[in-house]
This record gives structure tokens, C-alpha cells and sequence, in this order.
């Protein structure tokens, strides 16, 4: 992944950088599988490393496959994002060691979740009844929130179609 | 692509187990990892990949622009209906205990329900997000 992000910043042919773009997405995905999450390594590799390359290469068929020379030096920038690196490293700090089963995340109501959820549910996948059952109402904004999406989409691209052909 | 002899003869083998695949993700989301926004995903990549092989066209035939905006709208109309059947069954809303009998099938039919209105959705949204880009480009050309 390391090679992957160093040759992304280096390279200045966007179509490698679209593929680079996707071969980073597989390897996050592995890393989800690593971390038992197989829900979002899907979701990855379906839309981070599939859906999202093919839209980039149609933004790539509409635009120069060479990026220019930056305008101005790079320090700004990299000092910034230094510093914030920074600060978010420092801000770990106060977390409690990962995996650690004490840690108020694991205390409040996953317990409860695990216990009662398979029995009152009779979902075996805790996931889904986290997701859909007790936390219903977070994936209905979470389905309204991409049917916004798909709305503003269409209402800034579908529409123009129109309008150019009315001038014509 | 769409005169790759390989690439049709593949596309035409794999498409649907792709598509099989989707339907397993959507339907066993309760026993195995899954769910509606992964089996969306996947049926939109499967179109995606439809269109990459045999043209836009052609997929366009395949599923209609107005079929892929109603769906857009239709899942989550359905999420909502099952929130308000809730109530109408007197729960409180998306409440699925009261969506059956038997409390802990209610919970299965009220989750079967949001999970489909959920896949529906992001495979609409997916498809014509696909739909517009490509189509971009080839009004340009």
C-alpha cells in the first residue's frame, strides 16, 4: 500500500493514477477482510477499486491524461498537512490501545447488542440487526443521503443535456 | 470493446453470476456478511460492466432511464412504507416487531424489506450516476 501511495503522488500520467487509484482501493479491501469486515471490504472492492475507476476513466476521456506542472511549490501545502498529521497523532494518545475490551466503545451498548440481539431478532448476522433493526433509522438517512446524491447528480448533468440541444 | 470476441463470450458467462451472486448477498445479508447497499453495488457493477462490453445503448435498452429513476425514488419509498406500516400495525415507526405475529418473524420481514429498499436505491443511483458520465463523454465526441 506504501508503494502504491508513493508512486500515486509521483506519477503524472493520470490513467496510472486511476489504476493506481484502483489497486489501492483491492488492498484496503484486503485489509478490511484482515479486520473481519467482509461487509465493507465488498462495498470497497465494488465501488472504491470497480465503480469508482470506471468513472474516473470517464472523466479521463473528457480531459488530458497528462497533469500539469504545479503552479506553485508544494511546502504550504505539506507543512499543513504535516501539522495536522501532527495533531491527529497527538490526539490518539488519549485513546484507549486497540482491542481493548475495558474501552468505553465496547461498555456502553455492544454488549447488549451481542446478547440480546440474535435472540430477539433471530438474525444470526449481528451486523445486519445492528444496521437494520436497532439503528433503522440511521440507514434510512443513510438510503436518503444517496438518493440525494443520485438527485443532485442528475439534476447537474441531466438536465444540461437538454438546454444544449434547445440552443442548437 | 464491443467487437472483443473474449470479452463478449466472458461478459455473456459472467453477468449472471454476477447477478446470482447480488441476489445471494441481498438475501442471505441475515446469515452472512451483506446486505442491501452490497448487493446494489454489485448488480450496478454488473450493469457497469454490461454497458463497458456491449455499449451504452444497448444497456440502456437493458434498463431504461426512467426505470433506473424510479428505482432511485422506489427504494426509498419503500424503506418509508415499512417505517409507516409500523406504525399502522401500532408500533412506533420502522418498529418490525409488529409486522407479524411472531415478533422475532416480524423482525425478519421488516428487515427483508428495508435491505431491498436499500439495494434498490443504491443500484439506481449507481447506474445512472454511470449513465450520465458515459453519456458525457460520448455527446462530446
Amino acid at each position: 500500500m506504501m508503494i502504491a501511495v508513493v508512486a500515486l503522488t509521483r506519477t503524472r500520467n493520470l490513467f496510472a493514477v486511476v489504476v493506481l487509484f484502483g489497486l489501492y482501493s483491492f488492498l484496503t479491501a484486503t485489509v478490511m477482510v484482515a479486520l473481519d469486515a467482509v461487509d465493507v471490504a465488498m462495498t470497497e472492492a465494488a465501488i472504491g477499486a470497480g465503480f469508482s475507476t470506471v468513472l474516473l476513466l470517464g472523466a479521463l476521456h473528457l480531459c488530458k491524461s497528462e497533469e500539469e506542472k504545479p503552479a506553485h511549490k508544494p511546502w504550504l501545502p505539506l507543512a499543513v498537512t504535516i501539522g495536522t498529521g501532527l495533531v491527529l497523532v497527538y490526539g490518539t494518545w488519549d485513546l484507549p490501545p486497540f482491542s481493548d475490551a475495558t474501552a468505553p466503545i465496547h461498555t456502553h451498548v455492544a454488549p447488549r447488542y451481542l446478547a440480546d440481539g440474535p435472540r430477539v431478532t433471530g438474525v444470526p448476522n449481528v451486523v445486519t440487526t445492528i444496521l437494520a433493526s436497532y439503528r433503522g433509522f440511521d440507514t434510512l438517512g443513510e438510503t436518503v443521503v444517496v438518493f440525494t446524491a443520485g438527485i443532485g447528480v442528475i439534476a447537474l448533468l441531466g438536465r444540461r443535456r437538454y438546454v444544449r440541444r434547445g440552443k442548437q | 470493446m464491443k467487437n472483443d470476441m473474449v470479452l463478449r463470450v466472458i461478459g455473456k458467462l459472467l453477468i449472471p453470476f454476477i447477478l446470482l451472486f447480488a441476489l445471494y448477498v441481498q438475501f442471505h445479508g441475515d446469515y452472512g456478511p451483506g446486505g442491501g447497499f452490497q448487493a446494489g453495488a454489485i448488480v450496478a457493477a454488473a450493469m457497469v460492466f454490461y454497458a463497458m462490453i456491449y455499449g451504452l445503448s444497448t444497456a440502456r435498452r437493458v434498463l431504461p432511464d426512467a426505470l433506473v429513476e424510479s428505482m432511485i425514488a422506489a427504494g426509498v419509498l419503500l424503506y418509508l412504507a415499512v417505517g409507516f406500516a409500523g406504525l399502522h400495525f401500532g408500533g412506533n415507526f420502522l418498529d418490525y416487531f409488529v409486522l407479524d405475529a411472531d415478533p422475532v418473524a416480524g423482525q425478519h420481514r421488516g428487515i427483508f424489506w428495508i435491505e431491498l429498499g436499500v439495494a434498490i436505491t443504491v443500484c439506481g443511483v449507481l447506474v445512472k450516476i454511470f449513465y450520465l458520465f458515459a453519456q458525457r463523454g460520448q455527446d462530446q465526441e
